[in-house]
């Protein structure tokens, strides 16, 4: 009567999941980690040429745009969702009546996808018929606002439409941070005469230092990652003036037959992707682990 | 029913070992209690018994049948948990019968066993309710009569009171003890509360780090404790451990001790080998609290009272008595009182010391020297 | 939702009370001026849309963009309108949500209630994989499904959403069963019952809200993706996401604005729905998405 089988019943049942992310995550990335270092085209092949497509990469025009674009969206991005994010917060934080529906609306563009808010904001935005044309049918007739349609300015055009997508979830990030405050705390800084903004400056703000670097990763995962949004409002251009990565990726791989270019591009990201989650994650488990 | 033996028992955590070697046996019937502070090893203890935790080596034998390997529902146990563990999808009914419905067990008969077991421990007009809806004290009913219904060989508590109130942990602790007394079925008890341990066992075994530290009856724990460590956990307050030079008197060997200021107090010390030994060296004299007493408090039937003179600094009355603190080998000592008696603070009064309660320690080793 | 309210006990005073509901306000106008624009205007002739003003009413209100965005609009080359994609995203979601949400909460089962030796390591190679860009995956993907012969099917798409929906479910769940008592495990035990009836009869009774989220988030996040679906369909099995930006986005022919609108709407209709129904759900998965460990 040994139950020896017992034991490993937990295991089998674990098994096959694990197996399905070994295969589908760490092996395909090993196997696109092989692609771009062969001459792959239209299809796979295994002509091993080393690091050519990297350089091959960083000497296009095509992928520095992609980069440079990435890093203004990408800093615009994370910087004013967050700081927008937070505003929210200690606005909402104040006793607020209706609260509940006031952060419904703050937070539904989460519930929606890129492509559909892509298709608002494009066609908001378009001078023809948006909120230029709106303007001068109420008289402000100098009124001009082309950015989605001008290469220098597009790229600010995703960053307002991101931004609408996601600082409602920021928002509710720092609002949970700021709901666990100690009361007492506050009450104590009270007691020491400090007002309002100064508790805030001083004592909250400083305090939610773990929610500023959850959503700095959790931004910056979005933003390296964003292709859907890109796609739907500009399509990358005009031009290729909104070219991200995730774009670049696609459009290399798929549509220009340049699949070890495509794959060292998608290596790229998923570096720039790991080499901020993986600290953080470790960071947490840590953490975590240090509670229990 | 069956007795309970434990073989040269370890249990490591990979490199971390929990328990070193653990011996211990209880008769058929008995009620067994591990005392010990927190991460001392007795939970782990409970849990190898029951076949939560696997051994790492030694023996565990319920009756004569060892039950390495076996399945915790093939043991012939039943366990009361801490947090009670009451499921909380399914009525008090539901969770008595959930394990009688796994083995199969018809309906009818289940049924009946549930009425026996509400009857006994007086659940019955609760049996349709969610454990949600249940206080803290009738959770603990239903946790016993989940235990209950199996009829088990070994009853398992794993710090069963340690969620109840004051008052209700006394009101469950003395229905245990009943329920024991009627049933007759072995008890293994863990508690890191030292009185749980002395009102309820027949046999107290004292963890501490991994080790078992001393394995007796009540009395032998509480009155003739096998080393520091059992000595100050036991009891409450708890012994007073007084530093003491042991030296040669006129009318035998005695302990110094200094008190307060300059002063010193002398009491005498048995005459034995082990004793001798340490003359001229530094021992711990253990004597509890309701050991040292006002004269007019001390216990006439013992041979051997001493009376010295102590300085007073602070008296605490707690109703039936009042603790008077005494600075004794270099750390306050407490003296139970009579609620009455008086008490001069900043002076030196009499205390009375009964020396036959007394008990003396090896302070490099922390062991009884006898 | 769920964040509940304190007491800050920080007072201000009433002027600096009302600039916080005017911001407040003004905010809630920017959240609600796209689902406004798309709504007016997606009731609005083209005529009214290439005349007018975006953010006004619509004049006289019409439901024929709706008609035709629901059954007769051209998406790619044929006139259907959105309704048979709409019909493939309802196909692709429901088995992939259901199976990937039951596989992470026994996933989560295993890794809080039989640990094993190595069970961190298998988590947090499970947990990473939440996080990789998709594109790393697109080209052996393809070549995976075409290698199963099942190249532009919906369950092609099921499995890819499955295997990339495991991170995510398995995290929700084993922070969920981290916190449920180990000792019901144990009574459980004792009182006979196997892994499958522990895992049946006393933790899934008890894991309603944490279905819901896990749920929820799953449906959000396969109906919303747009990169696998432009990547692995075909014309019969293609998603919604990406018939509204052939729609959308096609160089063809007039833009039908009023047509766009109403076809967004369509396209997130299903989650708002669920969002509205069950905000305070999906908040706690976006919060279980954001902070780990």
């Amino acid at each position: 009567m040994r139950d020896r089988l017992q034991d490993w019943v937990p295991r089998i049942v674990l098994a096959p999941s694990f197996a399905a992310v070994l295969l589908f995550v760490y092996g395909f990335i090993l196997y696109t980690g092989w692609l771009s270092m062969t001459n792959s085209r239209m299809l796979p092949n295994n002509d091993f040429i080393g690091l050519a497509n990297y350089v091959k990469l960083f000497g296009l025009k095509h992928w520095n745009i992609a980069l440079v674009n990435l890093a203004i969206f990408g800093t615009l991005y994370i910087l004013i969702s967050s700081v927008l994010g937070l505003f929210l917060a200690i606005l909402l934080d104040q006793q607020i009546r209706n609260e509940g529906f006031i952060r419904t609306v703050y937070l539904y563009p989460m519930a929606i996808s890129f492509i559909v808010t892509g298709v608002a904001w494009k066609w908001f935005l378009d001078p023809g018929i948006g909120l230029q044309n709106t303007m001068h049918k109420w008289g402000w007739e100098s009124f001009e606002f082309t950015w989605i349609k001008d290469s220098d300015m597009a790229i600010y055009t995703i960053v307002i439409a991101a931004i609408w997508q996601s600082s409602g979830y920021v928002m509710a990030m720092f609002l949970a941070g700021l709901r666990g405050v100690d009361n007492e705390i506050i009450k104590a800084a009270q007691v020491d005469g400090a007002s309002g903004v100064l508790i805030y400056r001083r004592i909250i703000i400083p305090m939610m230092r773990p929610v500023f670097l959850s959503a700095f990763v959790v931004l910056t995962h979005l933003a390296i990652k964003s292709y859907d949004l890109v796609v739907a409002m500009t399509g990358g251009g005009p031009g290729r003036a909104t070219e991200m990565p995730a774009t670049f990726m696609y459009s290399y791989t798929f549509t220009r037959n340049q699949m070890g270019v495509g794959a060292s591009s998608a290596i790229i990201m998923l570096v720039m992707i790991f080499s901020i989650i993986i600290p953080y994650l470790y960071s947490e488990i840590r953490a975590g682990a240090d509670r229990r | 029913m069956a007795s309970l033996t434990i073989d040269k028992l370890t249990k490591s955590f990979g490199v971390v070992d929990v328990l070193k070697g653990i011996d211990l046996e209880i008769e058929d019937g008995g009620f067994l209690v591990l005392v010990g502070p927190s991460g001392c090893g007795k939970s782990t203890l409970l849990n190898c018994i029951a076949g939560l935790e696997k051994i790492s080596s030694g023996e565990v034998r319920i009756g004569d049948r060892n039950v390495e390997g076996l399945h915790p529902s093939k043991r012939d146990i039943a366990m009361v948990f801490q947090s009670y563990a009451l499921y909380p999808n399914m009525t008090v009914r539901g969770n008595i019968s959930f394990g009688m419905e796994i083995r199969g067990i018809d309906k009818a008969e289940r049924e009946k066993a549930i009425e026996e077991v509400a009857d006994i421990l007086q659940i019955g007009e609760l049996l349709d309710r969610k454990p949600s809806q249940l206080s803290g004290g009738q959770r603990q009913r239903v946790a016993m009569g989940r235990a209950l219904v199996r009829h088990p060989q070994v009853f398992l508590f794993d710090e069963p009171l340690s969620n109840l109130d004051a008052k209700l942990r006394v009101d469950m602790r003395t229905e245990i003890k009943r329920l024991h007394q009627r049933m007759g079925t072995t008890i293994v008890y863990v508690t890191h509360d030292q009185i749980e341990a002395l009102t309820l066992a027949t046999k107290i075994a004292v963890l501490e780090a991994g080790y078992l530290q001393q394995f007796g009856t009540p009395d032998e724990i509480y009155n003739d404790p096998a080393n520091m460590f059992v000595a100050d956990f036991m009891g409450s307050p708890s012994m007073n451990l007084i530093d003491g030079m042991l030296d040669q008197g006129q009318e035998g060997l005695e302990v110094r001790i200094k008190g307060h200021g300059g002063s010193e107090i002398a009491l005498p010390a048995p005459d034995t080998a082990a004793m001798r030994e340490r003359l001229g060296k530094p021992v711990v004299f253990g004597i509890r609290p309701e050991a040292m007493t006002d004269p007019d408090g001390a216990d006439r039937t013992s041979p051997r009272i001493e009376t010295r003179d102590c300085y007073i600094e602070v008296s605490q009355p707690a109703g039936s008595d009042t603790f008077a603190l005494t600075p004794l080998g270099g750390k306050e000592c407490i003296a139970r009182f009579r609620a009455d008696a008086k008490i001069q603070l900043g002076s030196f009064s009499p205390i009375s010391f009964n020396m036959t309660k007394a008990v003396f320690f090896d302070p490099e080793t922390t062991l009884r020297i006898r | 939702m769920s964040i509940p309210s304190q007491d800050n006990a920080i007072q201000s005073g009433r002027l600096m009370r009302a600039l916080i509901y005017t911001l407040l306000i003004f905010f809630v106008l920017y959240y609600l001026l796209p689902l406004w624009v798309m709504v007016s205007n997606s009731l609005k002739t083209l005529d009214e849309i290439h005349g007018g003003d975006m953010l006004a009413p619509p004049r006289a209100i019409t439901f024929e963009p709706w008609k035709a965005a629901w059954s007769t609009t051209q998406v790619g080359v044929e006139a259907t309108g959105l309704r048979p994609y709409f019909l493939n995203s309802i196909l692709m979601v429901v088995p992939a949500v259901l199976i990937s949400t039951f596989l992470g909460a026994l996933n989560g089962y295993v890794l809080t209630k039989w640990s094993f030796r190595g069970a961190n390591l298998v988590f947090g190679l499970m947990l990473l994989a939440c996080f990789i860009p998709f594109q790393i995956v697109l080209i052996p993907m393809a070549r995976i499904l075409g290698m199963l012969g099942l190249a532009g099917t919906i369950p092609g798409l099921v499995m890819v959403h499955t295997v990339y929906g495991l991170g995510f479910t398995t995290l929700f769940f084993r922070n969920y069963y981290a916190a449920f008592p180990t000792e019901l495990v144990r009574a459980a035990q004792i009182d006979g019952a196997s892994f499958f009836q522990v895992f049946w009869r006393i933790l899934v009774p008890s894991s309603g809200p944490i279905f819901v989220v896990t749920i929820i988030w799953q449906f959000t996040n396969v109906w919303n993706d747009f990169l696998f679906g432009a990547s692995f369909s075909s014309y019969d099995s293609t998603p919604i996401t990406v018939a509204l930006n052939n729609l959308v986005n096609s160089s063809t022919g007039v833009k039908e604005y009023n047509v766009h609108f109403a076809g967004a709407i369509l396209a997130a209709l299903p989650t708002l729905v669920v969002y509205i129904v069950s905000g305070r759900y999906f908040v706690r998965g976006l919060m279980a998405g954001a902070v780990k460990g």
